[in-house]
């Protein structure tokens, strides 16, 4: 691990609001840890405006930890930088080189318009989870823990579907700004557990119908959300969600 | 009815459409090529040319043939649709753009690929079909020893109004039995048509574009219906590569070449 401090130059997508026009601005980013987080640096970038008087650079971040979901920066043509598998706030400064440019955009998709600077309103996801990803239960008293049998392998599927911290990810590194590796998770956490069996006809057709109408694009299987996604949900999952809107679109 | 309608409206409903026109296309690619294999019979182009007639007065194939010009307008309408409405998806672009390694080329250029393919297919139709319908195709009349099943020589170049295909026995001079089939020479046109290099150029390109197209769009079309197994998808993807991506392109690029070389 190199321990030498860095310096970089940083091109920062700026804009007001999403009303006005942005542009890029260049930054220096100077004496930068290699352990820092991207965010860290990006903090430290900040302090520096604020002293001189400027506006910081908006971006989203929340936990830090990585399973959040709300860090969003595409960093030099990739979402949540160039390391495999991490969000942008578990992305470190080693992964860079000293004396390199790096270029920060936010999400584009119509669907997450800019609001300032690097923060996109991912709301739409919201809608769409709102439109069906959930589970209608009596709160009554706790179930037996045991009453409903499910099977390791659909559990563990489940759950790994269920890993989805719906960053966005997906649709930013997608050329078609498509929303299927999202939504296709959120399905399938639900379809392969009894408990989301009992709606699962309903709520993949109005996940899906929300979706649609929050004008994402359509999946090409190019396979690139996959590779971009910061916690491995696999296009196996896109595969479960065609089956899963074909199954209920034909037999409702 | 209107459920369907508005499924097929959907997002996942349009590429369906793409994926089962898609695949009934890979199926007639099946068709065509092993039909066109009998351009490299040492027969003078008869059993090509009656496998052209057969191609095109038995009913149930005219039937299908106009089921096929339909699904090739909806393909190339729908994935235009796609392509904008995807376009709309992104209103502004990326100024650092790098896709990952993982995503072929192919999968990212199906529409520029189905551009190519379609200028092609329009060619296509206008050097062949139009020709064999409307255009001036000579008649030939081609002479059949019926003992031994050969080919005697040349057909001859036969003219007149209100020719049709036909075929009748006769018996020559030496007592031999000769079968005559007279039919519309679409192979002359064909060996005529690969003469000019231009032309076989663009059919090479025009098959360098379909092998691209096959080997994301068959598998593709297979997870756009929801069918992803441990097993069988590799086994859909090597067929998809091997041999709509790889055998039929180079069996229809052989074709033009075998002309142009005079082989």
């Amino acid at each position: 691990m190199s321990s030498e401090n860095m310096n970089l130059t940083l091109k920062v997508w700026r804009q007001r609001n999403g009303q006005s026009q942005g542009s890029f601005e260049t930054y220096q980013a100077k004496s930068v840890s290699p352990d820092m987080s991207f965010l860290e640096m990006m903090d430290v970038v900040n302090e520096d405006l604020i002293k001189g008087g400027k506006d910081p650079i908006a971006f989203d971040h929340d936990c830090r930890e990585g399973i959040c979901g709300t860090c969003s920066m595409y960093i030099n043509g990739r979402a949540h930088g160039p390391v495999k598998g991490v969000t942008a706030c578990q992305l470190h400064m080693r992964s860079f080189i000293d004396g390199e440019t790096i270029t920060i955009e936010p999400w584009r998709a119509t669907a997450f318009p800019v609001l300032k600077d690097l923060i996109v309103d991912r709301s739409a996801f919201d809608r769409i989870q709102q439109a069906g990803g959930f589970v209608s239960v009596n709160t009554g008293s706790v179930p037996d823990a045991n009453a409903i049998p499910v099977a390791k392998a659909c559990a563990d599927e489940a759950f790994n579907s269920a890993a989805c911290i719906g960053c966005g990810a997906c649709v930013a590194a997608c050329k078609n700004s498509s929303a299927m590796l999202f939504v296709s998770a959120k399905v399938s956490q639900y379809a392969m557990l009894p408990q989301g069996d009992v709606e699962r006809k309903d709520r993949v057709i109005k996940m899906v119908s929300q979706m649609d109408e929050e004008g994402f694009g359509t999946c090409t299987n190019t396979e690139a959300c996959e590779a971009e996604c910061p916690k491995g949900i696999s296009v196996t999952n896109i595969a479960r969600l065609n089956r899963e809107y074909l199954r209920a679109k034909l037999t409702e | 009815m209107g459920s369907m309608l508005k499924m097929l409206n959907s997002s996942i409903g349009q590429k369906v459409i793409m994926s089962l026109t898609g695949l009934f296309l890979c199926s007639f690619l099946l068709v065509h090529v092993s039909g066109n294999l009998q351009l490299f019979k040492d027969d003078h182009g008869l059993a090509f040319n009656q496998y052209t007639v057969f191609m095109t007065t038995f009913t149930p194939i005219k039937i299908v043939s106009y089921l096929l010009y339909a699904t090739i307008l909806i393909h190339a309408i729908n994935s235009l649709l796609l392509t904008m409405a995807n376009r709309k998806a992104r209103a502004v672009g990326y100024q650092s753009r790098k896709d990952p390694r993982s995503s072929s080329w192919a999968s990212k250029n199906m529409g520029i690929l189905g551009t190519i393919l379609l200028i092609f297919l329009i060619t296509h139709m206008a050097n062949f079909w139009y020709q064999y319908k409307f255009g001036d195709t000579p008649w030939a009349e081609y002479s059949v020893d019926l003992n031994s099943g050969m080919v005697l020589g040349e057909p001859i170049v036969i003219e007149g109004e209100d020719l049709h295909p036909h075929e009748y026995v006769r018996t020559d001079a030496s007592g031999n039995e000769v079968n005559v089939v007279v039919v519309k020479n679409l192979y002359a046109v064909v060996k005529e048509a690969f003469t000019q290099p231009l032309l076989v150029v663009l059919y090479l390109i025009g098959m360098i574009a379909l092998a691209y197209h096959m080997v994301h769009g068959f598998q593709s079309s297979f997870q756009t219906l929801g069918i992803r197994h441990n097993t069988y998808t590799p086994l859909i993807r090597g067929i998809g590569i091997w041999l709509f991506g790889i055998i039929i392109p180079l069996l229809f690029a052989a074709m033009p070449v075998y002309f142009f070389l005079q082989l």
